[in-house]
């Protein structure tokens, strides 16, 4: 795969890390590219290593690896974090004139190109474009060509002004020049550049655009990484389409606030990450015994407690099932892929309103942060459906209400589905609570009563079980008697870890598994298998738990919880391993 | 909205189970005058009640209503006001509601002003639970939690609300029927977060707070015709005033623009089309 190149730039937190890469990934994608995208950072505004790293190919790219090719290090201690990635041949662009950066050590097989970086960017206007210079530079080494680089340019200094982005092309251009004239051909790499247009976003705002598709105007939200891009994307969009974003007080608040607007018929969402879904259980019952549809993201991060706020880790899934105290019901869905948080967000939306059901739509630090290139048509709004359910209008009003008049908002009907109407519809005033109440939506402790309610409101999800499509997403050798499972973020990772697996006859099936409640039966695929793997960010295998519940059947697990993501080629090589032995496998 | 709702309209068929004499009797009486005075209907009316005594509200008035979890009544009344701006929003709920488990959101929702009503029903105890100290108790009041007394500063609601740029500070006496009414009816009819702390006595677990002490000590600002609730300098005087109990609108601002206007919130956000809305391709478009 020579044309899969692995880019990377890194430095301090506010050193401009972040949009320099975007600004890569967006050219990448401007010349018709694929590019997966990933970001080591920490939580803190300046000081402290972060990167962002880019692989690019032709084809699409589903995951990171473990290599890297071409490395822009604003300082050595970018050089030393990623040793286990660079190899014979990488090149590292530097600013040997950096007074930190003198005594660079390049390692022994890899190539250093020493760019004046801040003299050149002076040169070309001022220091602060020294990054934009380095890009010039690595557009010189990968043998792509520059001008793909104004674009991208324009688009991120534009409201500048004309000068600001004619000086940063003069800065690439610098760049560029510097290292075909002093070091003329480096390696030996040359980027295939295509015709196709290509859109790059992250998860989060996948997530984002998704909502506003489906019709939903209100979010409410208390900022907390790695959610907070939903609230961002949203806030100066969603208002266009006549909805709003509430900055919260807190994240009680926020799902409080985005209950109010789903009471009064909007759609609803609010998003956050565990430590949030923690603050707003004792809600979620209220919204689910008042059958209240919302949506409610979860972007999960590295926990417990405070945790690792900028890591990876699925370790909120227990929690999503379970957390609340008593029985309620609910869905959960994770999408696998930064494409499907849009698509999944639109089938929430739906979810929440056909079955007045809340929904955990979780998501992930890797998604959330990973920019992925799609051919536009991948977000087709035509295709977007919106179903409200169940809503009753001031015509049907009479059909839902009782012998003396009063409307019935948890009428127990046989698929447990009840007529809502809203505020404002004449005749439909009623009140709901979230103590157990009768189908008027008051108080009761009326055992026959209660044993109502509580049956209604589980045979929603029955009723969804059976309407819905629970299904896995399936890849791989169908009949091969390796069976590997996983859920969220994990997909991209494991489809490019089998073409490693294939690569030494290893054949796997990939069952790739977006919803954990309701969720698809895997007894066949289990039983089809000799060996069943499932592979999951967390460190006591909460999905492997469910699996071995629902199959009664031990499994092989695949963890790993130091952070960072599965790369593909070490879940290829751990994968493997757990075909080859033992019952339990760490990374 | 028609004009023949009578204050009965937004009583539903259900028996509060309040103790007889309850304050909460008259809070609700004048709260359900006030929202037929001021021209509102039940079906266009959207109650959210907290927990506690003063949380039962909403099974005994007749509108849209939800009944949350404890301290967060305010949140969900904004969030209906966001999303439908036609509605009436009142929310109702108890010192301890208010003042301890929420009082963090009373802060913050004055601040936002958006255009609702806060009634508090206030009555310094924890009835619901039996009889414990609420975070308006006075020092020396002694409950089952508080043999010797709280050994804390009741809160003072008035002044929690100017500091947190309150536009509409209000305060009234369940039993005097009348002037609560009238109080609510001014703090539906402001544009703005209308707050109103009402005087609402428990009968079964405070005997220091009485009928007769409020009777007693009460003065109304109202009848003072050299009160300016718009003075904010007044305002501060009375309401720091730990000598007397007032009643009355004890400041207001005239110039007070509520919340949905400054967010621009006008349309009601349930009407949305049967698919992704006309120009969602543009949103797409952005990521090229």
């Amino acid at each position: 795969m020579t044309d899969d190149l692995n880019w990377a730039i890194g430095g301090e937190a506010g050193d401009g890390i972040d949009s320099t890469g975007k600004i890569f990934a967006q050219a990448l994608s401007r010349a018709g590219r694929h590019v997966f995208t990933s970001k080591d950072f920490a939580s803190r505004i300046r000081g402290g290593y972060t990167a962002y790293k880019i692989r690019t190919a032709v084809d699409p790219v589903q995951s990171v690896v473990d290599r890297l090719d071409i490395l822009i290090a604003l300082t050595q201690r970018t050089v030393d974090e990623n040793m286990d990635e660079l190899h014979e041949g990488s090149v590292i662009v530097y600013d040997g004139e950096r007074t930190t950066m003198q005594d660079l050590e390049i390692p022994e097989g890899m190539i250093g190109l020493d760019v004046p970086l801040k003299r050149l960017a002076e040169e070309a206007g001022g220091a602060i474009m020294r990054n934009v210079v380095a890009l010039g530079a690595a557009c010189e080494v990968a043998g792509f060509p520059v001008e793909y680089l104004d674009e991208a340019l324009e688009k991120r200094f534009g409201e500048k002004g004309e000068a600001i982005v004619s000086n940063n092309r003069e800065a690439a251009r610098l760049g560029q020049e510097h290292v075909a004239e002093e070091y003329g051909e480096v390696g030996d790499y040359s980027l295939e550049c295509t015709d196709e247009d290509y859109v790059l976003l992250n998860g989060d705002e996948a997530i984002g655009m998704g909502a506003i598709a489906a019709g939903c105007r209100f979010y409410a939200g208390y900022p907390i990484t790695p959610a907070t891009d939903v609230m961002e994307y949203l806030t100066g969009r969603i208002e266009e389409y006549g909805g709003a974003v509430i900055q919260a007080e807190d994240e009680l608040s926020a799902i409080n606030l985005t209950l109010g607007a789903a009471r009064a018929g909007a759609r609803a969402m609010t998003a956050t990450s565990g430590p949030g879904i923690d603050l707003m259980a004792e809600t979620f019952g209220l919204v689910a015994t008042t059958e209240t549809p919302m949506v409610i993201c979860d972007v999960m991060r590295s926990g417990p407690s405070t945790g690792m706020p900028t890591k990876q880790e699925q370790g909120d899934l227990n929690m999503l099932l379970y957390g609340g105290h008593g029985e309620i019901p609910r869905f959960v869905v994770a999408p696998t892929t930064v494409s499907e948080c849009f698509w999944k967000t639109v089938e929430a939306f739906n979810l929440a309103e056909k079955y007045q059901t809340p929904v955990y739509l979780v998501s992930d630090l890797s998604l959330a942060v990973t920019e992925q290139t799609f051919p536009p048509e991948e977000f087709d709004m035509d295709a977007v459906e919106v179903d409200r359910g169940n809503l009753v209008d001031a015509e049907a009003i009479e059909e839902w209400q009782n012998e003396k008049g009063q409307f019935t908002p948890h009428a127990a009907t046989e698929d447990g589905i009840s007529p809502r109407t809203l505020p404002g519809t004449p005749g439909g005033a009623h009140m709901t609570t979230g103590l157990e109440h009768d189908e008027l939506g008051r108080r009761t402790e009326d055992t026959d009563v209660r044993v109502e309610q509580v049956d209604k409101r589980q045979r929603k999800v029955e009723t969804a079980r059976e309407r819905e499509d629970w299904s896995y997403r399936e890849f791989g050798d169908p009949d091969s008697d390796a069976l590997v499972l996983s859920w969220g973020s994990n997909e991209g990772a494991m489809r490019e870890a089998m073409a490693f697996l294939e690569e030494e006859d290893i054949s796997v099936r990939f069952l790739s598994v977006p919803y954990l409640f309701p969720r698809t039966d895997l007894s066949d695929a289990v039983e089809d298998a000799e060996d069943v793997i499932v592979v999951e960010c967390n460190a006591t295998g909460q999905f492997a738990d469910l699996v071995e519940h629902d199959t009664l059947t031990r499994v092989k697990r695949v963890n790993k919880y130091d952070g960072v993501r599965f790369k593909a080629d070490e879940l290829a090589r751990e994968i493997k391993e757990a075909l080859a032995e033992g019952t339990e496998v760490t990374a | 909205m028609s004009s023949d709702v009578r204050f009965t309209d937004f009583k539903s068929d259900k028996q509060p189970t309040w103790c007889p004499g309850c304050g909460d009797f008259g809070t609700m009486n004048g709260m359900m005058k006030a929202l037929a005075n001021t021209g509102n209907h039940p079906d266009d009316t959207f109650v959210v009640a907290g927990i506690g005594c003063s949380g039962k509200i909403g099974t005994y008035m007749h509108s849209y209503a939800l009944h949350g979890v404890h301290g967060r009544a305010l949140p969900v009344g904004i969030g209906v006001k966001a999303a439908n701006p036609d509605l009436e929003v009142m929310v109702a709920g108890g010192d301890g509601d208010g003042y301890s488990i929420g009082a963090g959101h009373f802060v913050h929702a004055v601040r936002r002003n958006m255009d609702m009503t806060y009634v508090v029903m206030d009555n310094r105890i924890y009835g619901l639970t039996k009889g414990q100290f609420s975070p308006t108790s006075r020092e020396d009041f002694e409950t089952a939690t508080s043999p010797d007394g709280t050994n804390q500063q009741p809160v003072n609601p008035l002044a929690l609300a100017m500091a947190a740029g309150g536009t509409f500070i209000a305060q009234s006496f369940s039993s005097d029927a009348q002037r609560h009414t009238q109080i609510v009816q001014e703090a539906i009819e402001h544009d703005g977060f209308g707050f109103v702390n009402v005087y609402s006595p428990c009968v079964t677990f405070n005997d220091v707070d009485t009928y007769d002490y409020f009777r007693d000590s009460l003065v109304d600002v109202g009848e003072d015709e050299d009160y300016d609730p718009t003075d904010p300098d007044q305002a501060e005087e009375v309401i720091l005033d730990g000598e007397k109990e007032y009643q009355g609108v004890i400041y207001r601002d005239p110039d007070s623009r509520d919340y949905g206007e400054r967010m621009g919130l006008t349309e009601n956000m349930a009407d949305i089309p049967d698919g992704a809305p006309e120009n969602a391709m543009d949103l797409v478009r952005e990521f090229y």
